[in-house]
């Protein structure tokens, strides 16, 4: 349903930055792009201000950890309201040195967004107006949603619950 | 003494102007859930607010990551909980679709008449506390029983009645009762009479149009750069409703029209939601008409839905697979997927990545209140203290939503 739609964005992303694009799928019928960090924020310009792909409506920006626990990465979710295409472009980067620009200057509701993913991950965003914790308190000195931080914690040896496995 | 006298300045040029810092809630009567508001107040007018979220995180994405899919469904409820079954209906289709599963047609219009059910309840509520915000108490106590019906409705389904864990992966535990027929056919039957009552008491009502119209305005521009979703932005005059732009559940076999307005503020925002509540009446009155007959009420997905009892105890199988759900050990598939559904308040979206295991391996809720919350005190800069707290009310800010 989505394949022209996937090729001519991997077509106009590919010219106008040629070496871009990490990755790309159409998994579920969802074009997906993986953008090297470094171009991240120009390739979202240009998606937004592309009059053709007019990508002008930012549904979601949300953080994630890939499985080796080395890599941080930041999964926006794009959409253009008048011809209903939507795409999702995730970024991943090292996880000693998350920083990546902002997407603030792009759409001013990025904001509470990357707040959440620095909240949550530790992500930090060049060039954020206001970067500080969102939901959690502000002295909380950990990135709870990293896959280092067990729901539970493992240690504990004052529960013996063999039968269960913790 | 002699720092008494410094106390009176010398002349009328050394006063320095100086606002007066207000703080508004964490619990205040009139924020209707855990807000606060820092105010920086030049007498009666906003300056400034800076809002403090965060006051009922429940860190639901980290839960769900050890959780089995089918107990992700009641953290759902706890997102929107004036209109938990959208988020349990979201919820369900987005694994569905992850494991690429189809629901019988059947399942696809009973879950429209419950989403919309859910609908008039969250407008209701919305609606008539804009009302009480303002100062007109009778509309909230005359619609409210309306509520307790819908709220009767979901009972009879599930046995639940705010937090409804409604409808199974896969379509619903059981069967709708005759009495729950009963009361949807009188619900659809009654209700137009107490809408049309309160519309009477507030919509063309000359105090009720001062107080709300051209109060806390926003832009179809800046709604859309604040990625506002759902009433709020239709207030503002887009034509954005999930529903028709990527329609799930059998949407397209339905005949409503999206309601607009054209000047997003809290007065338009009151009347798209008052027009939705008729729109969402007509939709379950055509799904209750064209409900299709003869077909089940849940897919045929083993792995996912719980067999009947009686097949518990007389056949291998399905002790297998009832032993597999209880237990949390059904594998899904690895994937990706976002999918989307128009809650109360705007787009809920479920992003969620499998890695193959029998929990999500991220998933993510994108949640309407959370990120139309972050344009509320650009919105309430230069108004009254008064406007504000109806601005609040009528953008509809579910605490529940907002922390998840």
């Amino acid at each position: 349903m989505n394949e022209d739609v996937f090729k001519k964005l991997n077509e106009k992303i590919s010219t106008k930055f040629p070496d871009a694009i990490e990755a790309s799928d159409l998994a579920y019928d969802f074009p997906s792009f993986t953008i090297k960090k470094d171009n991240i924020h120009e390739v979202l310009e240009f998606l937004k201000n592309d009059e053709e792909l007019n990508f002008h409506f930012l549904t979601d920006l949300t953080g994630f950890q890939t499985a080796d626990e080395k890599q941080l990465g930041v999964i926006y979710h794009l959409h253009n309201m008048p011809k209903n295409i939507r795409v999702r472009i995730r970024t991943y980067f090292d996880i000693n040195k998350p920083e990546i620009p902002t997407a603030t200057d792009i759409w001013p509701g990025a904001n509470w967004m990357e707040r959440e993913t620095f909240d949550f991950y530790g992500v930090r965003f060049k060039g954020h107006p206001k970067l500080k914790r969102i939901l959690n308190v502000d002295e909380m000195d950990i990135f709870p949603m990293r896959k280092e931080y067990p729901l539970e914690d493992q240690s504990r040896d004052d529960k013996d619950d063999k039968m269960f496995g913790r | 003494m002699s720092k008494k006298e410094n106390i009176i300045p010398e002349s009328e040029e050394t006063i320095e102007k100086e606002y007066s810092i207000l703080n508004l809630g964490p619990t205040h009567p009139a924020t209707h859930g855990i807000f606060q508001n820092i105010l920086k107040m030049d007498g009666e007018i906003i300056h400034e607010a800076e809002p403090t979220v965060g006051y009922i995180h429940r860190a639901f994405e980290k839960l769900a990551e050890r959780r089995p899919y089918n107990q992700i469904t009641p953290i759902t409820d706890r997102l929107n909980y004036c209109s938990s079954p959208i988020n349990n209906m979201g919820w369900h289709m987005t694994v569905e679709k992850l494991i690429g599963c189809t629901v019988p047609k059947r399942v696809d219009y009973m879950r429209v008449i419950i989403m919309e059910l859910a609908r008039i309840a969250d407008h209701l509520v919305c609606n008539s506390v804009i009302g009480v915000d303002t100062g007109a108490m009778t509309g909230f106590l005359y619609i409210f029983q309306w509520r307790e019906k819908i709220y009767d409705i979901y009972e009879s389904i599930c046995g639940a009645r705010l937090t409804t864990n409604i409808g199974r992966i896969g379509g619903f535990e059981r069967e709708w009762s005759k009495t729950t027929w009963d009361q949807i056919h009188n619900f659809v039957k009654e209700y137009p009479k107490a809408l049309k009552e309160f519309a009477n008491l507030l919509e063309r009502n000359k105090i009720f149009m001062d107080r709300t119209v051209n109060c806390g305005p926003i832009s179809a521009k800046m709604a859309l750069d604040y990625s506002f979703t759902g009433p709020n932005l239709r207030a503002a005059g887009v034509d954005y409703d999930v529903r028709v732009a990527t329609p799930y559940s059998s949407y397209q076999d339905f005949d409503f029209i999206i309601p607009i307005g054209t000047a997003g503020d809290t007065y338009d925002r009151f009347m798209v939601r008052q027009e939705e509540m008729w729109q969402s009446l007509k939709i379950i009155e055509q799904a209750i008409k064209n409900m299709p007959k003869d077909q089940p009420f849940h897919a045929d997905i083993p792995e996912f839905y719980l067999p009947p009892k009686e097949e518990v105890y007389n056949n291998m199988e399905a002790l297998i697979y009832h032993f597999k759900i209880v237990m949390g050990e059904t594998e899904v598939p690895k994937g990706e997927v976002y999918h989307c559904v128009e809650g109360g308040n705007g787009e809920l979206g479920f992003y969620l990545v499998s890695d193959g295991g029998r929990t999500p391996y991220r998933l993510h809720f994108r949640r309407p209140c959370f990120i139309y919350y972050q344009a509320y005190s650009e919105m309430v800069k230069g108004i009254m203290l008064s406007d504000a707290i109806i601005t609040m009310s009528s953008m509809n800010v579910i605490a529940g939503e907002l922390d998840a």
